[in-house]
């Protein structure tokens, strides 16, 4: 009965994205960028009453999730033990026996995030499944450390085998609105991670309002972010709805005005299936199904993958799972 | 699964509609109406189709004259009991139909989307959750009503009349308010839609509502029409179509039945160049979108400020693109069907004929065998074209553009309807500017379609009168408590033609803060009660109320003053009447007889006072509605209020009226008292010397019988009052469908102007609209 009123374009498959190049500072376009907060929680919100997927579906999309998660491990106490257990992990992110059931063998997640110290042993331990090694940098989680140190860090990382970097950026350039100065800091980040990807970590819940979220995202990908991201993890409030809204929208403006797609992170409390469903689904509806690919989407996760472990054994077995039933990372 | 997993399509998600189709069978698939507590025995009927799929759902039974007759019988019967219960008793079972109503809520919400087409997601998460709030709000107000409304008592039989897009919502905003203030109902759901009305006579069965409290009676507009012109029905309520309501108007003209009115719209949604533009473009969805666009207060006409247009019509096509169209019982579903095929054909016509603008319709595949409209957006329209003036009643969006904030009101304003408007700025100066300045009822600030039990809802001009929610809401199901007695029409004295004492004063018409001689050039002589000539007035006639309403409209500064500023000038009026007390005393002793003029007198200094007092008093509300924000009821002037004043108190009848209208904001056109009109024609005298603006008060002099139509007729005039002794109720409230002006009239009954009766709320409050301004906020 439903009809899909999506225009249908051929999709091809585009295993890679041509990479932002930035354009100049347009300060007009950033200070015209507004952000109603009612209004965007209101969005949120009702976003789940209006869309939803079940069974076969909700499994695939699962699946996508999976695909598109950045596992991640960013404690004092990392050793390269505990990094070759979590790629292990990411390699086969969920029991061979479930995805045979599933249809879905050869399924990895997106990446491996660590710290710079942890790129070696991650390398080591994902070569030959094409997963890339994400670093966090530039003195994350605050960015308070020198410049010189901070790009110094991001060519270390990248001499390390880093294909992703995550930045974080100088909060009180948004705060104090010295919008120069954090373009300039981002040109920088950018221009020291040559090949590597950047993803520009905005620390949103440090930002004071919607409205410094949107500009700053303009800005950020103004300077050549790859992805912008919305969270270290280590911030009081990480990943949310309606921040998530906030930042999709600014990607879905810098793409009608340039042509060039920018990914997107949210990264940390985004724990259950439910919630990995609701952004794959705030994402669909707000950039359109090009955006739901690793290569534009990353979710910043660790214990995501459990929940979504167990929601899958439930779509195969008919029955709830247990979390010791599936191997840990 | 690989396919899905790369296509990452919503797949479908069907509810589950066996239980309401149980329900249905449950019934025998066939349904009579419910009176007196029970189903009658299924009659002669039409049948209720899935708008979706065009299946039969089940048959019903048009209602006889009898049925009719049988159903107001029982309310009738059961009031008394009803209202004596008392407001805790009424609240058990208020809170009881609450409590079903939630038990039930997934069958209530199945069988309506069933029954009415709008996508399950909006009658799960927006209309029955509404409804829940209704019965719970009310059970409240039915408890609160003896300490809170002592004054008040119930109005009796109300017969109520509901439209089909929101089937069980309209029948809560109507029940639930009646109820909690101890009336009782005879409701007749929209023949497409009488599914849900039914199921909730059952669960009014189950709540053991005492039987005649709630009656239900199914069947098409003729049925409506004898619930309306039910001579044993004290009150009518009707949700749905200007072009009925206007009829209803004229149908209940005369019969002293209160009335409420909540007509249509086109309603304006307006977005500045700083506002939020994704938020805004979101906002369009829940405007236009919202049940197909089939919503009275739908954000219909799009005012979007040029520089900002291009971009924002850009974002809104791109969005219409991701609407999803199809099975309304599809949880993953934004737009489900039109109605009915007579509506769905409607609409296609009226969007066929337009041949202006750019139209751009979503590309869907629209289910076959169902109503379905595709969202469609027309811009490049101008004001004067059909599709902006008018409503089309579906999910069709139509869009000008705007220079300046003050265009944009102009262009929001220039509508005979004022229902509902949204506002779209970040800027709270901006925004805050422009709510009171936009005719409607409803204002939202950066949303659209809020609606709260706790907010009143309803319009000005043709979108109707009288509010359904919140306190504001209360008034149209309660009457000040006790009976009044029928008065006589007072007639002129009659006398000898002869001199009058001292030099020649020549009475005039007092407009634009002018004497004025009448267009006419015809006077009449005032003789005393002792037969002697008093002098001349002059007979006003339809050119003299034209020039009055005009002077009126045009004084709209007034509007805008502040009520200290008003407040000094009622004092100052005061003290002017008060300096020529004896001369008015005097006046009133020779027009009356007998010595009740320094009384009188005494009397409107006070009464002016107290409007004085109340002019800066009669504070608006802060409603809690549950969002992050406020919703401010604010108290509006209604603009030009026509009035015919008391004949008996030729002085006191006059200032009774004046000092309310003109303490709210209000500018009057006063008809003096027929038989006694000079103390009127000496008043202005006094309102010359009172720095009163000119054209905020004018008077005419002439009989209340000629002048009474084509005040209540005139188009640019809001409300008519009359407490004249003339038969001219009916003819007042006949003419006023002409535009739907408010009218306030006293079918021939005494108001005590001496007691509490002369003066108050009531006066204020007919004075004022209520415009509910929901802000919600958030940085």
């Amino acid at each position: 009965m439903q009809t899909d009123t999506r225009e249908k374009t051929a999709q091809l498959p585009q295993t890679v994205e041509p990479r932002n190049p930035g354009t100049d500072l347009d300060l007009d376009w950033v200070m015209a960028a507004q952000a109603n907060r009612s209004a965007i929680e209101r969005r949120v919100a009702t976003l789940p009453g209006r869309r939803t997927v079940k069974k076969d579906y909700q499994a695939a999309w699962l699946c996508r999730a999976i695909s598109c998660i950045d596992l991640t491990t960013l404690a004092g106490d990392d050793t390269a033990g505990r990094v070759a257990r979590l790629c292990a992990k990411a390699r086969q992110p969920v029991r061979a026996d479930l995805l045979d059931a599933l249809g879905m063998q050869g399924l990895t997640v997106g990446a491996v995030c660590v710290y710079h110290d942890m790129i070696a042993p991650a390398i080591t331990a994902l070569t030959g499944s094409g997963i890339p090694v994400a670093a966090v940098s530039t003195g994350f989680p605050a960015g308070l450390s020198p410049l010189h140190l901070r790009v110094h860090e991001i060519e270390e990382s990248v001499k390390a085998g880093a294909a992703e970097i995550d930045i974080v950026i100088s909060r009180r350039h948004v705060l104090t609105g010295n919008w120069e100065a954090l373009y300039d800091e981002m040109r920088s980040f950018r221009a020291a991670c040559g090949d590597a990807h950047v993803k520009a970590i905005l620390a949103t819940g440090e930002l004071g309002s919607l409205r410094n979220v949107a500009r700053a995202s303009l800005v950020c990908m103004m300077a050549g972010a790859d992805f912008i991201k919305t969270s270290t993890g280590k911030e009081r409030v990480n990943a949310t709805l309606p921040v998530s809204l906030v930042m999709i929208r600014a990607i879905r403006d810098y793409y009608s005005q340039t042509g060039v797609r920018v990914g997107y992170k949210p990264a940390g409390g985004i724990s259950k299936a439910k919630d990995a469903l609701a952004y794959l689904m705030l994402i669909k509806e707000e950039l359109g199904r090009d955006w739901l690919s690793p290569h534009l989407f990353r979710f910043g996760a660790s214990s995501l993958l459990g929940d979504i472990e167990r929601q899958l054994e439930h779509h195969v077995t008919g029955a709830y799972s247990a979390d010791y039933r599936h191997p840990m990372g | 699964m690989k396919e899905i997993y790369d296509s990452m399509d919503y797949g479908p998600a069907p509810e589950d509609a066996s239980e309401a189709l149980a329900w249905l069978v449950d019934q025998g698939d066939r349904f009579g109406h419910f009176i007196d507590g029970a189903f009658t025995e299924p009659g002669n009927g039409f049948v209720s189709k899935n708008p979706a799929t065009g299946e039969t759902l089940a048959t019903l039974t048009q209602a006889s004259q009898a049925d009719v007759d049988a159903a107001v019988a029982a309310a009738r019967r059961a009031q008394g009991k009803w209202a004596r219960l008392g407001g805790h008793g009424r609240a058990r079972y208020l809170y009881s139909l609450a409590r079903l109503l939630q038990k039930n809520a997934r069958l209530c919400a199945v069988l309506e989307t069933l029954d009415n087409g709008k996508p399950i997601r909006e009658s799960r998460d927006i209309d029955v959750p509404l409804v829940q709030r209704h019965f719970y709000y009310h059970a409240g107000m039915a408890q609160l009503m003896d300490s809170e409304l002592p004054d008040r008592e119930p109005v009796g039989v109300c017969g109520q009349v509901i439209p089909w897009n929101f089937p069980l919502l309209m029948l809560a905003w109507k029940v639930a308010p009646a109820l909690a203030m101890g009336n009782t109902v005879v409701l007749k759901p929209a023949e497409y839609t009488s599914l849900t009305a039914l199921l909730f006579a059952d669960l009014c069965r189950q709540a053991g509502l005492p039987r005649g409290v709630v009656n239900i009676v199914t069947g098409d507009g003729a049925v409506g029409e004898m619930i309306v012109t039910h001579p044993d029905i004290d009150k009518v309520a009707f949700t749905g179509s200007t072009e009925v309501g206007r009829r209803i108007r004229q149908a209940t003209a005369g019969s002293g039945k209160a009335l409420t009115l909540e007509l249509g719209g086109k309603s304006p949604y307006i977005v500045f160049d700083d506002a939020d533009l994704d938020s805004a473009v979101e906002g369009l969805v829940d405007a236009i979108w919202f049940n197909q666009g089939q919503v009275c207060c739908a954000g219909s006409r799009l005012l979007v400020q040029e520089g900002i247009a291009e971009r924002f019509h850009d974002k809104l096509r791109a969005r219409m693109q991701s609407l999803r169209i199809g099975n309304p019982l599809d949880k993953c579903i934004d737009i489900g069907a039109v109605v009915d095929p007579v509506q769905l054909q409607a609409i296609t016509e009226m969007v066929d004929n337009c041949t202006e603008g750019d139209r751009f319709s979503v590309h869907a595949q629209l289910p076959a065998g169902g109503c379905f409209y595709p969202p469609t957006l027309i811009t490049g329209l101008e004001p004067s074209h059909r599709l902006m003036q008018e409503e089309i009643f579906g999910p069709v969006l139509v869009s000008t553009t705007f220079r300046t904030p003050g265009e944009a009101v102009e262009l929001a304003n220039n509508t005979r309807y004022g229902l509902a408007a949204s506002v779209w700025s970040e800027n709270v100066n901006l925004a805050l500017d422009v709510a009171p300045k936009l005719a409607a009822g409803v204002v939202w600030v950066n949303g659209t379609n809020m609606f709260d039990a706790a907010a009143g809802f309803g319009g000005v001009r043709e979108s109707g009168f009288g509010r359904e929610g919140g306190w504001e809401g209360l008034r149209a199901y309660t009457r000040a408590k006790g009976r009044r007695r029928k008065m006589e029409k007072i007639e002129s004295n009659t006398g000898e033609n002869g001199a009058v004492d001292g030099i020649d004063r020549t009475a005039k018409l007092y407009i634009g803060g002018k004497q004025a001689r009448p267009d006419g050039g015809y006077s009449r002589q005032v003789f005393g009660r002792s037969g002697k000539l008093l002098g001349q007035v002059p007979e006003a006639n339809r050119k003299d109320i034209r020039n009055a309403v005009e002077a009126a409209r045009g004084a709209s500064g007034w509007s805008r003053t502040t009520g200290h500023l008003r407040a000094q000038i009622l004092y100052f009026i005061a003290e002017n009447l008060s300096a020529r007390a004896e001369e008015f005393s005097h006046r009133i002793n020779q027009m009356k007889g007998g010595r009740s003029g320094e009384k009188e007198v005494e009397a409107s200094i006070r009464r002016l006072f107290t409007y004085a007092a109340w002019a800066d008093k009669f504070d608006g509300q802060v409603h809690g509605v549950p969002l992050r924000g406020v919703a401010l009821a604010m108290r509006e002037p209604l603009g030009v209020i026509g009035a015919l004043c008391a004949d008996e108190a030729p002085l006191l009848g006059l200032v009774s009226v004046m000092g309310p209208a003109l303490a709210m904001g209000n500018r009057v056109v006063l008809v003096a008292s027929e038989p006694y009109p000079l103390a009127a024609t000496d008043f202005y005298q006094v309102l010359e010397t009172s720095d009163v603006p000119g054209g905020v008060v004018n008077i005419l002099t002439g009989t209340h019988e000629g002048l009474a139509p084509v005040l209540a007729s005139h188009l640019d005039v809001d409300a008519v009052w009359s407490f004249s002794s003339s038969d001219v109720s009916g003819v007042i409230e006949r003419e006023s469908a002409g535009n739907l002006k408010r009218t306030w009239v006293n079918f021939d009954l005494v108001r005590d102007w001496y007691g509490p009766a002369g003066e108050g709320r009531d006066f204020l409050e007919a004075a004022t609209e209520v415009k509910n301004i929901w802000v919600p906020y958030g940085e």
